[in-house]
């Protein structure tokens, strides 16, 4: 039976290599810290149009993802659309007055939200609304500006 | 002597008919093998002499008949009374298949390790003296591939017997042998029938040897039981194909030549092709 | 005419009623596979045997495939000006799909083909037969342990793949073409998803393992007895298997990924 014992260390050392995969996997190149429930809080922001934004787009401040976009819905009342987010606990010291804005990444990328922060010295809160807002930029319609500026000029000489 | 059902046979077999294909390997055979004797299964090659032993241990079905060992019908068995069966019984397969991943002393152990929850001393030395008896003491801890033919199959005759049975069965145990390994196998076939009290059934060509062996002796042929008796019956028996097996004669009732059409013919009719 | 379509006809019956059997021996495997567990050590001996010894073959390929993914999208993702998802996307095709499928491949090349000549060779030489002989199951006894062997080793090189991988890029990224280290992870703890990437790329690895080790286990339990068979299983395992996993990937993704 003395054979079996290298074996069985090699198999061991096969199995604990693989959990240490797994665990590597999941913490350096996974979002598994956005799932969990406990370490994050939830905070709304209204917007006059979202844009391209989607669920799942990330949510950012200085350009660190601190969270994730949970929801996006509209408000009937204001005709708003109420976003939905949620941010890792560990930001937990970021101005109540802050600014939240739709940004894209790159000229045709993905949007996503950032937050600009205010000065206030009281901070975001579990179910706390963003009151700050900038909408997405809908780059056709920044298009048909800047033509229209261009056109006009060139009209008159 | 037979107390479960009155009968002195150990293996009865009734009506047997086993097909493979549209072929009849075994067309309304009777076979009764006696208690505590040596029976010879004769027959030439493709008589389906081993296909016999697969029937009476149970891993083949026949189409029709009944086999019963030791009053115990084989075939509507369930797997577990199967296998309970099979305990009783020890085989010894042609080139002795021992398992190649384990040592001789493993291969032996292995049914008690299977059945048993004896304690290593006691498998230690319950494998070293079937060891003992068939010789092979010394070749324990060798790999099934450094042993000889005649070593590998001593070393699976052990294992056979390892578990105590009641029946013995050993296909073709001669072929492929020196000399000197068969007359150790027969000298332990014999010992081993003398001491353990075995019903030993054996499954082979070789007339020579088993006239010194065997109490009795079936000769198959085509499918049919072509004569029963001691070797020295059978010597006697006036049937030309019977003469023709004991002497090993190549031609005779059976022909030396497969059938076909007439060699002139044959030869013959290459013209054809030009 | 009536020649083939008889000659199809007796294709399909055959074709069926192996796959028929196949089935009726995986219920048979999956039946005793609890009981393998009660002998840990035979099944310890076959982790070892497949997924020890088959480290090294998916390690290195890994390797090579992440090396490779890094320099051809390094480039193609730096024409669009989005070389700084070049960690993302490795991450998700490698997750997803690159590692179940490759080690998958891989392990019915070298750890099924050991299972159904192994098996193949112990049905040629009597040892099946010996052991039922001798009482013993072989399914119990031969078939069951290596089969849970092979399950818990397809998964476990699948992770061992990806991780290999991704440090292959990574050294691609970061050492030959100097991406900034922060950019590679973050961007890659973004937008791979715990559940739908690496969850989901276990789940199908797990799915493949279960088809190649049965596949081998099958093709070398019902192996003819010459040497002609158990070449011919040992064939039959890397072409079956191999269907099979593009099959089954196509099936898994389909359940997995509708509009992810």
């Amino acid at each position: 039976m003395r054979r079996s014992f290298g074996l069985e260390i090699g198999t061991g050392l096969f199995v604990l290599l693989g959990i240490a995969a797994v665990i590597f996997l999941a913490t350096q190149t996974t979002n598994l810290e956005a799932l969990n429930a406990g370490a994050t809080y939830e905070v709304n922001a209204s917007f006059t149009n979202v844009g391209g934004l989607n669920a799942g787009a990330p949510v950012t401040l200085a350009g660190v993802k601190i969270g994730q976009v949970t929801g996006i819905r509209l408000d009937m009342q204001s005709l708003q659309a109420v976003v939905t987010m949620r941010i890792s606990k560990r930001f937990d010291r970021i101005p109540a007055d802050s600014t939240a804005a739709i940004e894209t990444q790159g000229l045709l990328g993905d949007q996503y939200v950032g937050i600009i922060p205010g000065g206030s010295l009281d901070s975001l809160k579990g179910g706390d609304t963003i009151h700050f807002t900038q909408p997405a930029i809908v780059l056709e319609k920044l298009i048909n500006q800047v033509m229209a500026n261009f056109a006009s000029p060139g009209g008159k000489n | 002597m037979n107390t479960e059902s009155g009968e002195a046979s150990a293996i009865s077999i009734r009506n047997l008919v086993f097909e493979r294909g549209d072929r009849a390997i075994f067309d309304h055979v009777d076979v009764e093998i006696p208690r505590g004797r040596i029976t010879a299964i004769m027959g030439p090659s493709g008589t389906g002499k081993t296909t016999l032993l697969g029937l009476v241990t149970g891993r083949l079905h026949p189409s029709s008949g009944d086999i019963r060992v030791g009053g115990l019908p084989v075939q509507s068995l369930r797997t577990h009374e199967l296998y309970a069966l099979r305990m009783r019984m020890g085989v010894l397969f042609q080139n002795g298949a021992l398992l190649t991943e384990l040592s001789a002393f493993e291969n032996v152990a292995f049914p008690l390790r299977e059945h048993t929850d004896l304690s290593e001393s006691m498998i230690h030395s319950l494998v070293l003296m079937k060891l003992q008896a068939v010789g092979l003491r010394g070749a324990a801890d060798l790999m099934p591939a450094e042993l000889s033919g005649g070593m590998a199959r001593r070393v699976a005759l052990a294992r056979a017997i390892v578990m105590d049975p009641e029946f013995i069965f050993y296909d073709e145990p001669f072929t492929g042998l020196d000399p000197i390994s068969m007359s150790a196998i027969v000298r332990l076939i014999r010992s081993l029938h003398k001491t353990l009290g075995l019903t030993t059934v054996i499954v082979s060509h070789d007339v020579d040897i088993l006239e010194h062996l065997a109490d009795d002796s079936y000769l198959f042929s085509e499918g049919k039981v072509v004569a029963r008796g001691t070797p020295d019956e059978l010597r006697k028996n006036r049937s030309r194909w019977v003469q023709q097996f004991i002497g090993g004669m190549a031609d005779g009732p059976v022909p030396f030549h497969y059938p076909s059409r007439e060699y002139d013919e044959e030869l013959l009719g290459e013209d054809q092709w030009r | 005419m009536a020649l083939i379509q008889q000659q199809v006809l007796r294709r399909g019956r055959t074709g069926l009623a192996a796959f028929g059997a196949a089935w009726l021996f995986f219920f048979r495997v999956l039946a005793l596979l609890p009981r393998a567990f009660m002998r840990p050590l035979l099944v310890v001996e076959q982790v070892y045997a497949l997924g020890n010894r088959t480290v090294p073959l998916v390690g290195l390929a890994g390797f090579f495939i992440g090396l490779v993914l890094a320099l051809q999208l390094y480039g193609v993702l730096g024409r669009f000006g989005a070389a700084s998802m070049l960690g993302p996307i490795i991450a998700i095709t490698v997750l997803r799909e690159l590692g179940p499928v490759i080690t998958a491949l891989l392990y019915a090349g070298r750890g099924g083909t050991a299972l159904a000549s192994e098996i193949g060779l112990m049905r040629a030489t009597e040892q099946l037969s010996a052991m039922e002989m001798m009482a013993v199951d072989p399914v119990r006894r031969i078939i069951a342990p290596r089969f849970a062997g092979g399950i818990i080793a397809v998964p476990i090189l699948n992770l061992l793949f990806d991780v290999v991988a991704l440090f292959g890029a990574w050294m691609i990224a970061i050492l030959a073409m100097h991406m900034d280290q922060g950019v590679f992870w973050g961007n890659m703890q973004a937008s791979v998803g715990f559940m739908d990437d690496l969850v989901n790329g276990i789940i199908k690895s797990f799915i493949f393992g279960l088809a190649v080790n049965l596949v081998a286990v099958f093709e070398g339990f019902t192996a003819q007895s010459t040497a002609g068979g158990v070449a011919r299983a040992t064939t039959r395992t890397v072409v079956i298997a191999s269907l099979a996993i593009f099959a089954l990937d196509f099936v898994a993704t389909a359940f997995m990924y509708q509009g992810v």
